[in-house]
């Protein structure tokens, strides 16, 4: 019977979570459910999203209360056929809950997880997740780090070996940024799939980083399996220079917390810990001179350098850019009148920071992408 | 060790500029016109010239309460200080440090100090920081009677001996320590004699004599710079003020300071000697006299007519940034 | 890369760094190589509980020991900041701070006002505080609301191993004199830090923890005693907001008044005696700029107004802990 008892855990969304707090439940008893459903919003210390779900069933307990905090892979509702028996219900809970373990305490945690790689002098530090098939390269933006594909990379690495990257000036990357334009970083891009014998990659851009995965497209063909860009810099001259000297001016929570807010379309999202985790990032020596060398060179007084729009028609295999309608830093309108071979795909109400706001449907597009 | 007659000149127009700003004050400070307190250093004006007079940009000084003639000997702009004392915007200090706080970093003057024994530890530091950034430059305390007592000093003499400081310690001892004698609150007869129990040359000079306390100077700064080694000076000098003025002075002896002033005069002493020597002629001391005299009638009128600090003033500067 | 350090490896790990970086910087104080003119080992110490040690390794001169006179060190340390060298020195104690003082507070903290802007005194002086090591009346107080009192000085108590590396970073760098407060308890404190040389700015207290009912504002080792208190209370659906002040001067006034706006409610825990203490200013501060805010009576909670004592269960009742928080926080819920 229990095999049409199916689960709804805690997610773990990115390498540092450990528990997460039920903060409301959007689907009562008794609703039917589909893949992709938002089933309930949690919040974590670092960042609050809905929980979607990954089967179909009707959801016949909410397990967890509104309010409980619990860990990652707690049991947070069950999933069921309607004609499931209760008693069964009920035991397959027991069960589950008899053989639960929480993660360990250090389980996990950044350092141990990732792993560095040479690249032509610079330490770039990435992390993989996955394996097998042609592997996804995640290229994150301006300011960025690897865990902006927090909602994105488990699920994408379910069926391949998907990396996610931070770049030079960013993360735990070295700080050296040469010239910091996209040509530039884009070498860096190619270096990294070199060292690590990557022929080929499905290459998942989000905003510069779309513009780098784009410029290396372009520039060695063969390299990219498939191209998708969110949110993307490369495709106009429009991007919001106030946003980016903000970014960097900002030393203290309240300077940079509007700021932050303007990447979602749901500042509740901006919770203080991304902030901390933001200013922890800028106050590291170097970061304040790599984000401004790469600041200068690729969107000089406010508008972008590099413009590949008329090269995207160029590009031989499937091409596809995301977008929110509104984003407020690279405007969605950058997303019109592409050329035919680019499948464009704008999110209504949605914002910058597409791939986490909208996760699972930017990870069902891509995987629809790639096959 | 000779002196140049440019030397000489420059001695003298050092003290002379001393003893022109004292007396000056003395008289204005009685107008009421000047606030809080100052403490007057004529009288010992051989002692700023004839150590200043071996020292060069490289080289700090930190002072005391009595620190106008080693800011002028030093180099601070007369007028500034000047208008310092009277709290005004233009004052070295902007007008918030006053007689007792006079300094000026970029001459190397470290500081008046309103805390007796204040200046010693400090010196100890730029001493240091001499040596570490290799500037060649030495750092030399003045300070008095009262303070060569003061553990900070004691403390500062050992420290300068077990860091090889190129720092120089010189003990300005003018007999009173405010209104008390250093014969009475000084354990031995000269200060000097501590030195050696801080394994350094202990040194009694006669302040009342240029060009013994600039030959003494000399040897401790040459010690200092070369050696990077500490040298204690007791320069045996008077005031011919009270500690501060207004001071009726009671505790002194009958006609001590107009017997000073006739025999033992510094200004006196040093034109009589390089006059007699006919290295200097009397006329150009006199010029310069005429020519300090008309500096300070000039820095007076300045200050007087010379703005307070605008209100806004009391907020800042406490911190660089806060 | 952050990883797992303590506290005392994150001021060392500071240190080093700051000395490699800047060759004006140089530490100086008690016994912070150890050995110095003796027959055996140098860098034998690295002062009396090991924080320093390593550096005369790496850094040989710079790394001075000096004789147990702080009135002679710290103020040669204050007149090499104004000559061109950013001094570190380490006074053992902040209760030895009676033979210095007036180093810190007539000298370093007056210059820059008293000089009319022209002065700039970058020195730093490290200090170990606190009760906590059975070491009584002389040796464990916490003295930085006296050094808060004076305009010229920035005070600095940081509370975790993250805390201290940044902050002290920031200290080193800074172009006031600052003294940086370091509890003795804390040493041993493992957190993540960043291997990289990193800042915090002064004047940002942190909130460290997220909550509606009680603001708690803290700072040091009672940051801990807060959280503790705060993670019992919580089962009892009293959801506390903790502000660690990080600094004492500057004070982060603005995030302390948002916080009560929010909650209604504070407590301030400060470990230091309640008389003209951080405590009582933070709560003057509210009383007068958040008064409407409030649902009830500030409460503070402190060690009380007597010397630290020696024997243990003494000095247990003194510190105080998160069942006198507890306690406060009810009634400031109006739970007692």
């Amino acid at each position: 019977m229990s095999e049409s008892i199916r689960t709804i855990c805690m997610p773990k969304w990115g390498l540092s979570m450990k528990e997460g707090t039920v903060a409301a439940w959007l689907m009562d008893e008794g609703d039917e459910i589909s893949p992709g459903d938002e089933v309930m919003d949690v919040e974590t210390e670092k960042i609050s999203s809905a929980v979607e779900a990954s089967e179909s069933g009707i959801l016949r307990r909410q397990v967890a209360a509104e309010g409980e905090t619990l860990s990652v892979g707690a049991l947070l509702g069950v999933l069921a056929d309607g004609d499931a028996q209760d008693g069964d219900i009920d035991a397959f809970i027991a069960e589950f809950q008899a053989n639960y373990v929480p993660p360990a305490e250090d389980e996990e945690d950044e350092s141990a997880a990732t792993e560095t790689v040479d690249v032509g002098g610079r330490n770039i530090r990435y992390l993989l997740r996955g394996e097998g098939g042609v592997p996804v390269i995640l290229v994150h933006g301006f300011g960025g780090d690897l865990n902006n594909w927090l909602f994105n990379h488990e699920a994408l690495a379910a069926k391949r070996a998907v990396y996610a990257l931070n770049l030079p000036g960013h993360g735990a990357s070295a700080k050296d940024v040469g010239a910091g334009d996209v040509a530039e970083l884009a070498a860096v891009l190619d270096g990294f799939m070199a060292a690590l014998g990557i022929d080929q990659a499905h290459l998942v851009g989000h905003s510069l980083g779309g513009a780098i995965s784009l410029q290396l497209a372009l520039e060695q063909p063969a390299k990219a399996a498939s191209l998708t860009v969110i949110g993307s810099a490369g495709l106009g001259s429009e991007i919001d220079g106030g946003f980016l000297a903000g970014f960097i001016a900002a030393e203290r929570r309240k300077d940079l917390k509007p700021h932050v807010e303007k990447l979602f379309s749901d500042p509740g999202l901006v919770t203080r810990q991304l902030i901390n985790d933001l200013l922890a990032f800028k106050r590291i020596d170097g970061v304040r001179a790599a984000l401004e060398t790469i600041n200068a060179a690729f969107a000089p007084g406010g508008s972008q350098a590099v413009i590949l729009r008329d090269r995207i028609g160029d590009i031989a295999v499937p091409v596809m850019a995301i977008w929110g309608s509104g984003d407020r830093i690279v405007p969605a309108s950058h997303a019109e009148g592409l050329p035919d071979n680019v499948r464009v795909e704008v999110m209504a109400g949605q914002g910058h920071m597409v791939q986490m706001e909208a996760a699972s449907e930017v990870n069902r597009l891509i995987d629809e992408l790639i096959g | 060790m000779q002196l140049s007659k440019d030397d000489l000149l420059r001695a003298y127009r050092i003290m002379k500029t001393v003893r022109e700003f004292e007396e000056r004050l003395h008289v204005e400070f009685a107008t009421g016109e000047i606030p809080g307190f100052v403490h007057l250093y004529a009288g010992e004006e051989a002692s700023a010239a004839g150590f200043c007079m071996h020292l060069d940009g490289r080289d700090k000084i930190a002072s005391n309460h009595r620190g106008h003639g080693h800011s002028i000997a030093k180099g601070c702009d007369v007028h500034a200080m000047m208008a310092e004392i009277y709290g005004r915007e233009t004052g070295l200090c902007a007008g918030k440090g006053g007689s007792m706080h006079i300094a000026d970093l970029s001459m190397g003057m470290m500081g008046a100090n309103g805390i007796v024994g204040g200046g010693p530890p400090l010196a100890c530091g730029a001493a240091l920081a001499a040596k570490k950034l290799g500037t060649g430059g030495v750092a030399l305390a003045f300070f008095g009677d009262g303070a060569s007592n003061q553990g900070t000093v004691m403390e500062s003499l050992n420290l300068a001996t077990v860091w090889n400081l190129p720092c120089i310690f010189v003990v300005e001892n003018n007999g009173y320590a405010e209104a008390t004698s250093s014969k009475y609150s000084v354990s031995c007869d000269d200060a000097a004699d501590r030195a050696g129990a801080f394994n350094m040359p202990g040194v009694v000079v006669d302040g009342h004599d240029f060009f013994a306390i600039h030959e003494a100077g000399g040897e401790a700064v040459r010690r200092a710079r070369e050696d990077s080694a500490p040298t204690l000076i007791e320069v045996k000098t008077n005031r011919y003020y009270g500690h501060f003025e207004g001071d009726a002075q009671t505790y002194r002896g009958k006609d001590e300071v107009k017997n000073l002033r006739a025999n033992r005069d510094c200004l006196d002493l040093f034109r009589a000697r390089v006059t007699s020597a006919d290295l200097v002629e009397d006329a150009e001391l006199d010029a310069i006299d005429g020519e300090a005299g008309d500096l300070i009638e000039d820095a007076v009128i300045k200050a007087k007519a010379a703005s307070r600090p605008a209100a806004s003033e009391l907020l800042t500067d406490v911190y660089i940034s806060y | 890369m952050a990883r797992k350090i303590t506290y005392q490896q994150a001021v060392n790990e500071a240190l080093a760094q700051e000395m490699a970086r800047d060759e004006t910087v140089i530490v100086m104080g008690e016994d912070v190589a150890g050995g110095s003119g003796a027959d055996g080992e140098m860098d034998a110490w690295g002062g009396p509980l090991g924080i320093t040690k390593g550096l005369y390794s790496q850094f040989g001169d710079r790394v001075m020991d000096t004789p147990i006179t702080e009135s002679a060190f710290i103020g040669a340390a204050v007149g090499a900041a104004t000559a061109g060298l950013r001094p570190v020195a380490e006074l053992m104690f902040v209760d030895f701070m009676g033979v210095c003082f007036d180093q810190m507070f007539n000298q370093a903290a007056k210059f820059r006002y008293m000089f009319g802007g022209k002065a700039e005194t970058p020195v730093v002086v490290r200090t170990m505080y606190g009760a906590g090591l059975r070491a009584a009346a002389q040796h464990s107080q916490c003295l930085y609301s006296i050094f808060t009192h004076i305009p010229g000085l920035k005070v600095v108590t940081p509370s975790t191993p993250y805390d201290a590396k940044g902050l002290l970073i920031q200290s080193i760098r800074d172009n006031d004199p600052v003294i940086f407060f370091e509890h003795k308890t804390l040493y041993t404190l493992e957190g993540d830090v960043p291997e990289e040389a990193y800042t915090i700015p002064f004047g940002e207290a942190n909130v460290t923890r997220e909550g509606s009912d009680v603001t708690i504002v803290t700072l040091g080792r009672m940051v801990h005693v807060a959280h503790e208190a705060a993670d019992a209370l919580s089962s009892d659906g009293i959801s506390c907001e903790v502000v660690d002040l990080r600094t004492t001067s500057p004070m982060d006034t603005d995030t302390i008044i948002e916080s009560v706006e929010n909650t209604g409610r504070l407590v301030v825990l400060d470990e230091s005696h309640p008389r003209c203490s951080i405590a009582s200013d933070v709560s003057a501060l509210v009383s007068q700029e958040a008064f409407d805010s409030l649902k009830a009576p500030i409460r503070m909670v402190t060690a009380p107004h007597v010397p630290v004592p020696f024997a243990d269960n003494l000095e247990d009742l003194y510190i105080p802990d998160a069942a006198q928080l507890q306690q406060a926080v009810r009634t400031v819920m109006g739970k007692d």
